[in-house]
């Protein structure tokens, strides 16, 4: 495989013309770029800064249900876990959002399970008033849905929706995938496309990086995102990179992400990509997102609950995954700023999407 | 003085206040700068909250604002900004910004003239925010912007005067001003623009990104005024051909220059 047999040579040619390159993008993601790890950090900190300037987006995920119509066996919300299902009613989203809104943070993330009949269109319908009311930027991470769907979400307020691959090998993903519609993976695979198609502002990518080779994931990401920005131009794109810790829901990775393995991914989807927003997750350790935010980093949660309802009732027991920084936003910021960079609540004025 | 609308400036360099690490290295760099205008993007304005507000600050400078719709990817988008800007700012000077292209960040043409002529009929003073399309320009003027800001260079590049040939253009036909907008890097830059005839720069990523923002803002300040007094006072001509210091016909004496008009006299006689 070339990604494997990439030589010096080729990293240092990459590193001269890494910008909109997919052999570049190759070269950067190879086992052969990792001592040049360092010369891309210089230039991912440069490029990030000279676009993005200081500024690090600010946002909460907000869980609006743990019930799934799938079965996957990494993620804490498949079906067959016994754990206490929740979907949260307008009370509970109307308390939560309050929360939400006392801490400061103006741009949200929906985030539910995959079940379609319970927390499918109808729900969405009742519920995003109400968020889009209270906040600027709205972005979903929900079941993947038809083009006309998405149309309708815009028109309710959505401004962003995450899809995430999770792996872009089929047969991988048949073996985590085993029950419910995300079997699918061609329908989720040309997501991002219907998302596109409606109008939506801003799409996310993402694999969850383990679940196969994560070099190989991380590359098939990258052609999916080149194909979307050639195709659907008007669009923005971002980036999440979690990873699949060992022991972490049981299963582990097949080939285990490092800390700088994950620093050379950042760096290079960076140089790859000047313009691509990049979120880092919670799932990390406090020191190690401390020490990527300079480095590509434009978007981040902080003092994040992953359950729903778990704003108000913090000890639930209802979480999708474990969350290894649990900060509160005002440390989170505290170390930003001593790193010279500034936090950036609001990013978008909701009127805009009037129509 | 550059004069823009009903509005005198004494400092031709016009700053922004995205891309710096906090407000107050902002408004340090700005207060270095001697700039009087100073652009901020509407999709950050927070007046509900404490969070984000530049406002406040900047007035006590007494610096004049000008609201942007950055991020607007339509005519009506950037209407609506332009609306809002003046029912929050109590302003109706707008720096129009449509870009449907979030790579790049190219302007719209065609949505930026819709919008341009919208404004300006409802009494905006409008700064539009263009590619270096001389054409372009002039349909701007004709539908009554009190500047047009044509780019030197993609957004936040720092690539400088990429786009001089038509810029050069625009300044010689416009009866507003031009204000070169985006791309200029560093000081020697904005000095090539004010050279040229530019009314005014504006400059941010690069005086935002720099190691020390306020330093910066300094050098662009000398830069632009020097530019300025360079145009003012009249470039030399430049030549493309040499100016021999020993002539290739400086062996012809005034004798036998002399003998040579005889001649032709002799032969007209």
């Amino acid at each position: 495989m070339k990604l494997y047999s990439t030589t010096a040579k080729d990293v240092e040619l990459a590193l001269q013309n890494p910008s909109g390159n997919l052999d570049s993008l190759l070269a950067l993601l190879s086992p052969a770029a990792m001592p040049y790890i360092e010369p891309m950090a210089q230039q991912a900190v440069q490029l990030t800064r000279k676009r993005f300037g200081a500024n690090i987006g600010l946002f909460l995920p907000l869980y609006l249900s743990n019930l799934c119509a799938n079965e996957c066996d990494y993620c804490g919300f498949s079906m067959s876990n016994k754990v206490k299902r929740k979907t949260l009613n307008s009370d509970e989203l109307t308390a939560e959002i309050a929360i939400i809104k006392q801490r400061g943070f103006d741009s949200i993330l929906l985030v539910s399970g995959e079940h379609e009949t319970k927390v499918g269109m109808g729900y969405f319908e009742s519920v995003l008033p109400l968020v889009s009311k209270a906040f600027n930027y709205v972005a979903m991470e929900v079941q993947p849905l038809e083009t006309e769907q998405y149309q309708h979400l815009g028109k309710l307020g959505v401004d962003a929706v995450m899809v995430y691959q999770e792996t872009y090998r089929p047969q991988t993903y048949a073996k985590h995938h085993t029950r419910g519609k995300k079997q699918d993976f061609v329908y989720r695979l040309d997501t991002p496309d219907r998302v596109a198609k409606a109008g939506i502002d801003k799409i996310g990518l993402g694999v969850l990086l383990g679940l196969d080779d994560w070099r190989l994931d991380a590359l098939l990401m990258g052609y999916h995102l080149d194909y979307l920005e050639k195709t659907y131009w008007r669009n923005r794109y971002s980036i999440s990179l979690p990873r699949l810790r060992p022991c972490t829901g049981g299963i582990s990775p097949k080939v285990e992400l490092t800390d700088a393995g994950l620093v050379q991914l950042i760096c290079a989807f960076r140089l790859f990509n000047p313009q691509l927003e990049i979120s880092l997750s919670t799932r990390e350790l406090p020191s190690l997102r401390d020490n990527l935010l300079p480095l590509g980093i434009t978007h981040m949660s902080a003092g994040s609950s992953t359950q729903p309802g778990g704003y108000m009732a913090p000890d639930s027991q209802l979480d999708q995954f474990e969350i290894s920084d649990n900060r509160p936003a005002e440390q989170v910021i505290i170390q930003m700023r001593r790193r010279g960079l500034n936090p950036v609540w609001k990013d978008w004025e909701m009127g805009w999407n009037n129509d | 003085m550059l004069t823009i609308a009903d509005h005198q400036f004494s400092s031709r360099l016009f700053t922004g206040t995205g891309k710096f690490s906090d407000h107050n290295t902002m408004l340090q760099a700005i207060n270095s700068s001697g700039s009087q205008l100073v652009t901020l993007a509407m999709k950050r304005i927070d007046l509900t909250r404490g969070h984000d507000n530049l406002l406040g600050p900047l007035q006590s400078m007494g610096v004049k604002l000008l609201p942007n719709t950055a991020g607007a990817r339509n005519a009506k988008e950037a209407i609506f900004a332009a609306e809002l800007a003046y029912e929050m700012l109590g302003t109706k000077w707008i720096k129009l910004e449509i870009h449907p292209d979030p790579k790049y960040l190219m302007p719209d043409p065609i949505e930026t003239l819709i919008a341009a002529q919208q404004l300006c009929e409802q009494g905006y003073i409008v700064m539009p925010y263009v590619h270096a399309d001389p054409v372009l320009c002039r349909r701007l003027e004709e539908v009554g912007c009190a500047a047009v800001m044509p780019l030197g260079s993609p957004i936040g590049s720092n690539q400088g005067l990429a786009t001089e040939t038509f810029l050069r253009i625009i300044i010689e036909q416009a009866s507003i001003p031009v204000i070169i907008d985006a791309g200029i890097g560093a000081p020697s830059q904005a000095c090539r623009a004010m050279e040229m005839g530019a009314a005014a720069v504006l400059v941010n990523t690069a005086i935002a990104s720099s190691a020390y923002p306020q330093q910066m803002a300094k050098c662009f300040a000398d830069a632009v005024a020097t530019g300025r007094q360079a145009y003012l006072a009249g470039l030399g001509a430049v030549n493309h051909h040499a100016d021999a210091t020993s002539p290739l016909t400086g062996f012809l004496t005034e004798a036998s220059i002399n003998s040579l008009t005889q001649s032709v006299n002799i032969k007209e006689g």
